[in-house]
């Protein structure tokens, strides 16, 4: 059977849209942080997968037409950006400091626990760009010499956290300005939680979006210093 | 027409990153220097909200829906994950939140503390 889906143009697109819709239908009967259209179509994506024996290479053969259109998504991001432009000159300081922060935070932790769990240096540089954008973390890791195809899940499984509890943390550590809470999601799980961000507010949509941009190019520069540090 | 001009520019932008992203040798993405390029745009007047708007609003709709392909590649990554799953798992999760509630905080903070006290009185932040 795999032949067929090998060169099936459509299957992995329809696929991909089904299960997006069904998470969506879903989610209009069920209120549970949960009940997440994108975190469901991908499991029932990956069950499918499983269950079919379909190799992924197959089926993205026909998805990535859907990942096409991930680069344009993201450059309209500069969009709520510049809606809230007023808001970004006013707080300038406060953003950079924030992004610079957890630039440094994400580094020193993830050094942190490299030495507690006692990684070698290939395993520690591919943690290092976890939690910036996946183009921006592959060439990281290419180029510390980490393991791409980990940073890639780890970079994922960043995102998906982020969409599905970026809320109930801001409500339980009592992370209220939505600058705050925008430039918290996006540096922690970059587009998928910034998607998230998006649906709190605007402002925090915004600050999200360039958290993405910012923290990705800085962590470029520092990670290389850190790389040396394990 | 309208729908059709608002994604010609949008692709545009997204060429012009792509360009970028192969002349300058760094990692970053072409998305990412679309994004910087299209806010400098629209903050120097060159391009306006209503040129993109309708195409836009629509991308970043279906934003999630285009992570889907990607992140069923998990689906891949399991036999190379394996090799130290608990110290790889628990940095993924734990660092994510140890960094969404400290730079929450931090940020924070930092607003509160530089902003003054009569603004704070007039925008009605409170904690």
């Amino acid at each position: 059977m795999n032949a067929f889906w090998q060169t099936s143009t459509f299957f992995g697109m329809f696929i991909t849209l089904f299960f997006y819709g069904v998470g969506l239908a879903l989610k209009q009967k069920v209120k549970h942080p949960l009940v997440n259209p994108m975190l469901l179509a991908i499991v029932f994506t990956i069950a499918l997968l499983k269950i079919f024996n379909i190799e992924y290479t197959a089926y993205n053969n026909s998805a990535k037409y859907i990942s096409y259109l991930m680069t344009p998504a993201t450059i309209c991001l500069a969009v709520p950006l510049y809606r809230q432009l007023d808001s970004l000159k006013k707080n300038f300081r406060a953003v950079m400091f924030g992004i610079t922060s957890s630039v440094i935070v994400t580094m020193l932790s993830v050094l942190a626990f490299s030495r507690f769990f006692g990684l070698n240096h290939a395993s520690y540089v591919t943690m290092l760009p976890k939690s910036i954008t996946t183009p921006i973390g592959i060439g990281v890791a290419e180029e510390l010499g980490g393991y791409v195809a980990i940073t890639v899940a780890s970079i994922v499984i960043s995102g998906v956290l982020g969409n599905i509890f970026a809320e109930s943390v801001c409500n339980v550590f009592g992370i209220r300005e939505p600058i705050a809470k925008g430039i918290a999601i996006g540096c922690s799980s970059h587009a998928m939680g910034t998607v998230k961000a998006l649906e709190m507010g605007e402002v925090e949509g915004a600050m999200s979006s360039l958290s993405i941009a910012l923290a990705g190019i800085l962590t470029v520069v520092v990670a290389s210093v850190f790389a040396t540090l394990l | 027409m309208k729908i059709f001009k608002q994604f010609t520019i949008i692709i545009l932008f997204s060429f012009i990153g792509e360009v970028l992203h192969a002349l300058i040798p760094f990692p970053i993405p072409a998305g990412i220097y679309g994004i910087l390029l299209l806010f400098f745009a629209l903050e120097r007047k060159i391009l306006k909200v209503d040129d993109i708007e309708e195409v836009s609003s629509f991308l970043i709709f279906i934003m999630p829906l285009l992570f889907i392909p990607a992140a069923a590649g998990l689906i891949d990554a399991w036999d190379e994950l394996r090799s130290s799953l608990t110290a790889y798992i628990t940095i993924i999760v734990a660092v994510t939140f140890i960094v969404m509630i400290a730079t929450g905080r931090i940020t924070q903070w930092f607003l509160r503390h530089s902003r003054r006290p009569a603004e704070e009185k007039e925008k009605g932040y409170q904690s």
